[in-house]
């Protein structure tokens, strides 16, 4: 039975160990920008979620210590993954708009953070126009 | 077994360590440098907890912990000053 457990666990450590370096990889192989943000947001994340879960395999099944930290830190990486995979892409775009080496959205429409609605609800230059008073 | 497994998986991060060096110094953008310090802080997790587990102690799971919520903030904080050259208005 420990036989069976040490070799689930040692598969995940291998499986973790490969896509982080392949995410590590993919960082520097890939062409541009917006495929580089692919590689680390989707092959470091397994990585480190195959190696939590090998941790918490080991402390619980062969150290009888059961601790719910490795979960925490993978539902935290999860939740915080896309959010910083979307950031990066916005700076991206926002910082190369005026150089036009924009890459295709694939449809007839722009970046949806350039469509008008998001313009209004985040300016990107502050006006300094002052509101006009509603007088009657 | 498991030793070796570790010894492989320490190597591959270790490895994506120097790979995310090299992007930082040599990069086209500096949109890339922010990518290439997060992914860094994603295998710094990675090689804490595969340390916890070969040195047998749970007490690196705090620092895993600190280091994803640092990374996390830091990252949009990056982007924030990149998009609006200011990070708190």
């Amino acid at each position: 039975m420990d036989l069976a457990i040490e070799i689930v666990i040692s598969v995940l450590l291998v499986a973790a160990g490969v896509f982080g370096l392949v995410g590590s990889i993919g960082l520097l192989k890939l062409p541009d920008t917006m495929t580089r943000l692919h590689a680390p947001t989707k092959a470091t994340t397994l990585g480190v979620g195959g190696a939590l879960i090998a941790s918490m395999l080991y402390f619980w099944l062969l150290r009888d210590t059961l601790s719910w930290h490795e979960l925490l830190i993978t539902m935290f990486l999860l939740l915080t993954a896309p959010i910083t995979a979307n950031l990066i892409a916005k700076a991206y775009l926002h910082r190369f708009r005026a150089d036009e080496v924009m890459p295709p959205t694939g449809t007839d429409r722009d970046w949806a953070t350039f469509e008008d609605e998001a313009a209004v609800m985040q300016p990107m230059v502050t006006s300094t126009t002052p509101i006009a008073p509603n007088d009657p | 077994m498991i030793e070796y497994a570790l010894t492989f998986a320490f190597g591959c991060f270790g490895l994506g360590l120097l790979c995310n060096l090299y992007r930082i110094f040599r990069a086209p953008s500096v949109v890339d440098r922010v990518l290439a310090l997060d992914t860094m802080v994603i295998n710094i997790i990675a090689l804490l907890v595969l340390y916890g587990i070969s040195s047998h102690s749970g007490v690196y799971f705090e620092a895993a912990l600190l280091f994803a919520m640092t990374g996390f903030v830091s990252t949009v904080a990056y982007c924030k000053f990149i998009l609006r050259g200011d990070i708190i208005e």
